[in-house]
């Protein structure tokens, strides 16, 4: 069992099947379901993961789904090292040094 | 009774949901035709200025710091022309609660539904326009759900999405998260229904009049600071909102001689539907996948009758390269002390060329600045790039494929500006009038709306037409 009735988790839905999509769309989209993922506390007893659940959103909507994480958190950051931007300040503070005479 | 829950089904429910959502009655403005009195919906729908001065002053949103950017200046007259280089100023609506501009058109919105006695609202965005409304919902105790386009088929979600989504939970709203595709409108509508919350659009009159107070704002401030109104402002355009409101509240100011400057990051060749492509972008907002169809058809938003309409106001319309925005993000963190985030800043590195074509003691100025934090920001967003397969490169911004590399400008005199033929568009805008109306013959009233929409001259509408082979109606018909 992975989660109990009151467990923050994140569930995952399928809202268009392929062939459900809308006509206009590129190919490479009309390839691929139009998914959803949404958060909540869990109604059902207990649950695992890949069950289907039920969940009551922060604002109180019920709604249903596949159950895919308990205690879903934020993981984006500051990225890795980027060397490319290094030389912007460096150069201009040079450049603003040199004064305003025009080249 | 259940309501029939199919894509046709609830797409064809559109207008019954919209009018419930939000609160106007948008067939009252339609001629039946082409025309619509564009004016009077924002008069009968919309506040007065002064009104909205006091909504906003509520919420503590608008009347934010001015800068003037001397060391960017300078290096922008390194590269001009004796004689030439205008000042640049920045409008830092990163002060405003939530971070960032979008905070007035929210404030307005949110202010009308909680009036309107709506218990929640509702909006569909990826970008900043979700933590405005969160934030200004928290304000007045209303409950809020953020619809965002997130991820793409492999659950790869951009960074800068995410945090935004990161901070609509952080003012207690509900983020439902979709993968890529215009469909997420169906989901949206269904929650309108199932909801019965305010559709707190982008696109309403209220949400354009909350934009209005900037332009008012900066023109009030440069005449106190410098005796007159800007020579130009250039605004980053994408859905027109932003421009469209600050254009607006410069001529209710009586600034009439103000240039009004769009400005895009360029993703030609980018399909902005297109799963696969998702990711390949570096930009989620202010790029022109939104800013050319948006300008050429305002009403392709999630309301009947858009009064974002950057068409009847912008006088220029010029496009950057994306490395040249991530280039004048770090510059401006550098010399000026100011880290901000890099969406907002795609109309400074425009402004940095405008300025060189401009006098030296003629004014520009950067109307926006958003906030900045994990996953918006200029290293998780490169970061991101590389890890798709885009190549990081230093050189000629000009060299830059979108999806396949962002060129860092090898110094600051390589940012430059390209122009769109704002003809063009326009010339697009009225082809899309006929073919969305499928109107055979326009009438007159139909001509002097295109004109005004467009911003041109009836020569130019009937011109147009003609080429369409579409007749006008004549008077005595």
């Amino acid at each position: 069992m992975n989660a109990i009735k009151g467990d923050w988790v994140r569930i995952h839905k399928i809202i268009l099947k392929v062939g459900e999509r809308a006509p206009n769309i590129p190919e490479d989209t009309q390839k691929v379901p139009l998914e959803m993922w949404d958060k909540g506390f869990l109604l059902n007893e207990s649950a695992n993961i890949g069950d289907e659940v039920e969940i009551e959103t922060y604002i109180g909507r019920k709604i249903t789904g596949e159950l895919i994480e308990v205690n879903p958190f934020w993981d984006h950051d500051f990225g890795k090292a980027v060397p490319e931007l290094l030389y912007i300040g460096r150069q201009a503070r040079e450049l603003l040094e040199e004064g305003e005479k025009h080249d | 009774m259940t309501k029939d829950r199919s894509f046709s089904a609830v797409m064809a429910r559109k207008p019954e949901i919209m009018k419930s959502s939000v609160g106007i009655d948008y067939d009252v403005f339609e001629s039946g035709s082409i025309a619509f009195d564009y004016e009077r919906m924002m008069k009968e729908t919309g506040y007065t200025l002064q009104e909205i001065e006091e909504i906003q002053k509520e919420t503590s949103v608008g009347n934010t710091p001015l800068f003037e950017l001397r060391n960017i200046t300078k290096l922008a007259r390194k590269y001009a022309a004796p004689g030439k280089g205008a000042r640049i100023f920045l409008k830092d609506e990163a002060s405003n609660p939530s971070g960032s501009f979008k905070a007035r058109r929210a404030a307005t919105a949110v202010y009308h539904a909680q009036k309107l006695g709506y218990k929640g609202v509702i909006s569909a965005t990826s970008g900043n326009y979700g933590a405005a409304v969160a934030s200004q919902a928290a304000m007045r105790g209303l409950k809020c759900i953020i619809v965002q386009e997130c991820y793409d088929s492999k659950g790869m979600g951009q960074p800068e999405i995410i945090e935004k989504a990161r901070a609509c939970e952080a003012y207690g709203a509900e983020v439902v998260q979709l993968s890529v595709g215009p469909e997420l409108f169906y989901s949206f509508l269904l929650l309108l229904e199932d909801t019965g919350f305010f559709n707190a659009s982008l696109y309403t009159p209220f949400g354009i009049a909350g934009v209005e107070t900037l332009g008012y704002e900066l023109s009030m401030e440069f005449r106190e600071k410098e005796g007159r109104d800007p020579d130009a402002v250039v605004i980053t355009n994408a859905g027109g909102g932003n421009l469209t409101g600050t254009a607006r509240g410069l001529i209710k100011a009586g600034a009439l001689d103000t240039k009004i400057i769009g400005a895009s990051v360029s993703l030609t060749g980018l399909h902005m539907a297109s799963d696969e492509q998702f990711n390949k972008k570096s930009f989620t907002t202010g790029h022109t996948g939104f800013g050319i169809p948006f300008a050429t058809w305002p009403d392709r938003s999630d309301v009947p009758r858009s009064a974002a309409r950057p068409l009847r106001y912008l006088d220029r319309y010029v496009t950057v390269n994306q490395g040249s925005v991530f280039y004048m993000t770090e510059l401006l963190a550098q010399v000026e002390g100011l880290e901000r985030g890099p969406a907002g800043n795609t109309a400074l590195a425009a402004a940095f060329a405008i300025a060189q074509e401009m006098d030296e003691d003629q004014i520009v100025v950067v109307q926006e600045t958003e906030y900045t934090g994990a996953g918006k920001h200029i290293n998780p967003q490169l970061t991101f790039a590389k890890e798709n397969g885009i190549k990081v490169l230093i050189g000629n911004p000009a060299d830059e494929v979108p999806g396949e590399n962002i060129i860092l400008p090898e110094n600051p005199g390589k940012i430059s500006i390209m122009d769109l033929d704002v003809n063009k568009t326009k010339k697009s805008y009225i082809k899309n009038c006929i073919k969305n109306t499928d109107v055979k013959k326009a009438t007159k009233e139909d001509v002097e709306f295109m004109m005004a929409d467009a911003k041109t001259t009836e020569a130019f509408v009937l011109e147009t037409l003609e080429e369409l082979g579409v007749k006008v109606e004549t008077e005595d018909k």
